[in-house]
């Protein structure tokens, strides 16, 4: 990582100079690029007795997973719930490069494809739209829609790199294709840079400030190294910029972009928007779809207002243009509504009253014992007083979202 | 007991958490032929029935009470295996004096709900253990046998069980003792690909559950298992708890209200600025066709 920080200083703008760092790279020995790729030595540590052993991932899972849930409760405001984002994907030469195997252009495919399939889990009523970066010219590659399928077949079609990345042609496009998005919705993009040079036909610097005034936030995902040019564009609108430094780090940062993204009053005009629940008909109706205008059996919903038939949720009714939602895809949000208290550590301290610290997890009844009968780590929640081992503590806060104590005590608000 | 490792678990091994709903208020308002001490002895034969198909099958029992839940019985900790109902029973009966115990109010009009939310995440909770237990393990499923109405109360907590249920491949049946339909169980075997059945003749209970429940899920695929009569995915809204099939949603937090409102309840935003997004949706569609 620290080679390719220090040479990116130096090649920023210099397309000569790269060719010879390719040619660096190729002096490595196969051999010795695997050992250098996997960095084995990093998963090692030492204990008391000067004994490699291999890092105790449990506790160190558990406490960077306590340091993101206090970042992420102590930013708690509102979510931007309802996201139109573009996702644009640098296809120049520079995705050719093969420092990530077996070269960027497939490992960024492979990535916004699951992130894509997790965009749309966290955020069932948002919308993406795809574009491409490729012969200093921007493609739309699909235009914003809600069916995961259809952007990863798009996507997986077109994989094909040449030229320079122009990222004032990018903006430009987003700028024009968001500039149309009802007022209630967040504009982002996202923008998945693998070159280290922008070739613009104008002046970038009004682009971003057109952005900026337009409220789109921007979003860059380097993969070679920092660009002044991304930077800015991102403190400008407010998005975040990173460098990635392999592919899982890759992978983490993309998914960093699913959660819905703290809500600022100003980017979004709050409204109320009209929508409809369709019930789903009994299994074995014959009945004509609007969507794709066949005869189906069985499934299908009936549009509330105009009472034409859809396929799947969430849509607009193809007719009567409402949006049609079914409530599991709002109720899909609101653990961000309702989100529970981070759980607090308990001190395994040797406590005289055995009957005072409960012996097995609240949730899973695993014994909260560690070997020998010593109290050992576990965790309880502020409210209900119950105490979890550390595997129901990540569970409970990352999936479940429910604390199984406050949730089996009846609360006196509710008789 | 043996240890886990020397278990050779094949696709066709269950592990199966049943949720039994002790409502005292439900099990008392039903003047049908089911009484509660009839619906035990017919779930302690399906148990029976499940441990004798498959040696390495795994039954654990979760009381939903009306104010709290418990861990009944686990067959894998377990040690006497003649004594299996009367551990069962007994446990059962301390948890339903100590819920009892509990309650504060006695104001309760109706059969009121039992807290499925809770024994939902407890049975969430046991299972992400037992897939953390290794690459081999007894597929999970979850088997509800609820009685109570829905408590509206419920309604996030459920639905964050479910999606997480679904996410972890884990399916959850529902078997119906009360007079209505449940629509939060209808929406949670629908989403996980459980089966819903709400039996027609109660004192028939077991065959209900030997014929539709005992299956593997491996097996399952081979059967021909009760399909849902239609799902309601009906909202209801914030405000009166209506069921609604047209409504408002607040843009910011997505709540739902059956009218138009000047402030979100929910979130505190205003709508006083900008008129109601109803026709704005097919414009767009349209601007778009235009740039092209
Ligand atoms: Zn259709
Ligand atoms: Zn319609
Ligand atoms: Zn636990
Ligand atoms: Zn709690
Ligand atoms: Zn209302
Ligand atoms: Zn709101």
């Amino acid at each position: 990582m620290l080679r390719k920080e220090t040479n990116g200083e130096e090649r920023r703008f210099d397309r000569d100079e790269e060719e010879d760092e390719e040619e660096n790279d190729r002096g490595l020995d196969a051999w010795e690029r695997t050992y250098a790729d996997e960095r084995s030595w990093e998963s090692l540590q030492e204990d008391e007795s000067g004994l490699l052993r291999p890092i105790d991932n449990k506790t160190l899972y558990h406490a960077q997973y306590r340091r993101r849930l206090r970042t992420a409760t102590a930013a708690r405001v509102q979510k931007g719930l309802i996201r139109y984002l573009y996702i644009v994907i640098d296809l120049s030469r520079a995705a050719t490069e093969t420092d990530y195997k077996p070269n960027r252009m497939v490992v960024v495919a492979r990535q916004v494809e699951a992130f894509i399939r997790e965009f749309f889990d966290q955020n069932p009523l948002s919308h993406i739209g795809l574009l491409t970066l490729k012969d200093g010219v921007s493609h739309c590659l699909t235009e914003l829609g809600g069916s995961p399928e259809s952007h990863i077949k798009a996507l997986m079609g077109k994989l094909v790199c040449s030229g320079d990345a122009s990222l004032q042609n990018g903006l430009d496009l987003v700028h024009s294709l968001l500039n149309q998005i009802p007022s209630y919705g967040h504009r982002e993009v996202l923008i998945l840079y693998s070159a280290l040079s922008t070739c613009d036909p104008g002046d970038i610097m009004e682009t971003i400030q057109k952005c900026k005034s337009s409220k789109i936030r921007c979003s860059v995902i380097g993969l070679s190294a920092e660009l002044y040019i991304c930077k800015y564009l991102c403190q400008e609108t407010g998005g975040s910029y990173s460098v990635s430094l392999d592919e899982s780090h890759l992978k983490e940062l993309v998914l960093e972009h699913a959660p819905p993204p703290p809500a600022i009053a100003e980017f979004a005009i709050a409204n109320l928007i009209k929508m409809g629940f369709p019930q789903r008909a009994a299994e074995g109706v014959i009945s004509i779809c609007s969507c794709h205008k066949e005869a189906k059996v069985g499934g299908g919903y009936t549009c509330p207002r105009c009472k034409a038939r859809v396929c799947e949720l969430p849509t607009e009714c193809c007719i009567c243009g409402l949006t049609l939602v079914s409530s599991p895809h709002l109720a899909r949000s609101y653990h961000h509504l309702f989100p529970i208290t981070p759980f607090d550590d308990v001190a395994p301290t040797v406590s005289s009253d055995p009957h005072k610290v409960p012996k097995n997890c609240f949730g899973c009844q695993q014994s909260l014992l560690a070997p020998g009968n010593l109290p050992g780590l576990s965790v309880a929640c502020p409210k209900c007083k119950q105490h979890f081992c550390l595997d129901c503590d990540i569970y409970i806060h990352e999936s479940l979202h429910n604390c199984p104590g406050c949730e089996s005590f009846r609360h006196s608000k509710s008789q | 007991m043996t240890p886990v490792a020397s278990k050779i678990y094949t696709d066709d091994v269950s592990l199966l958490m049943v949720l039994i709903d002790t409502n005292p208020f439900f099990w008392n308002s039903i003047n049908s032929t089911l009484s509660f001490s009839k619906f035990l002895s017919n779930v302690l034969a399906f148990l029976n029935s499940i441990l004798l198909l498959n040696q390495l099958n795994q039954i654990v029992v979760i009381a939903t009470g009306y104010n709290s839940c418990d861990y009944i019985f686990d067959s894998a900790a377990s040690q006497n295996h003649n004594q299996r109902a009367e551990n069962l029973l007994q446990k059962l009966e301390d948890f339903v004096h100590k819920d009892e115990s509990l309650c504060r109010d006695d104001s309760v009009d109706g059969p009121g709900f039992s807290l499925l939310s809770g024994s939902l995440s407890m049975a969430l909770c046991y299972i992400q253990k037992v897939f953390r237990s290794g690459p081999l393990h007894p597929r999970p499923r979850i088997l509800c046998l609820h009685g109570s109405p829905d408590g509206p109360g419920q309604y996030v907590a459920i639905m964050n069980a479910i999606f997480s249920a679904q996410r972890s491949m884990v399916p959850i049946d529902s078997c119906i003792m009360g007079a209505q339909h449940s629509a939060f169980l209808q929406q949670a075997s629908y989403i996980t690909g459980g089966v819903y059945l709400k039996p027609q003749h109660l004192d028939g209970l077991f065959q209900y559950l030997s014929t539709v429940f005992a299956t593997d899920l491996h097996s399952r695929s081979f059967l021909q298992l009760p399909k849902p009569v239609g799902v309601d995915f009906r909202a209801s809204c914030f405000c009166h708890k209506n069921t609604i099939d047209m409504g408002y949603i607040c843009s910011v937090c997505l709540s739902i209200f059956c009218k138009h409102h000047k402030k979100c309840s929910t979130c505190g935003s205003d709508f006083g600025q900008a008129q109601t997004q109803d026709s704005s949706t097919p414009d767009r569609k349209r601007k778009i066709s235009v740039d092209k």
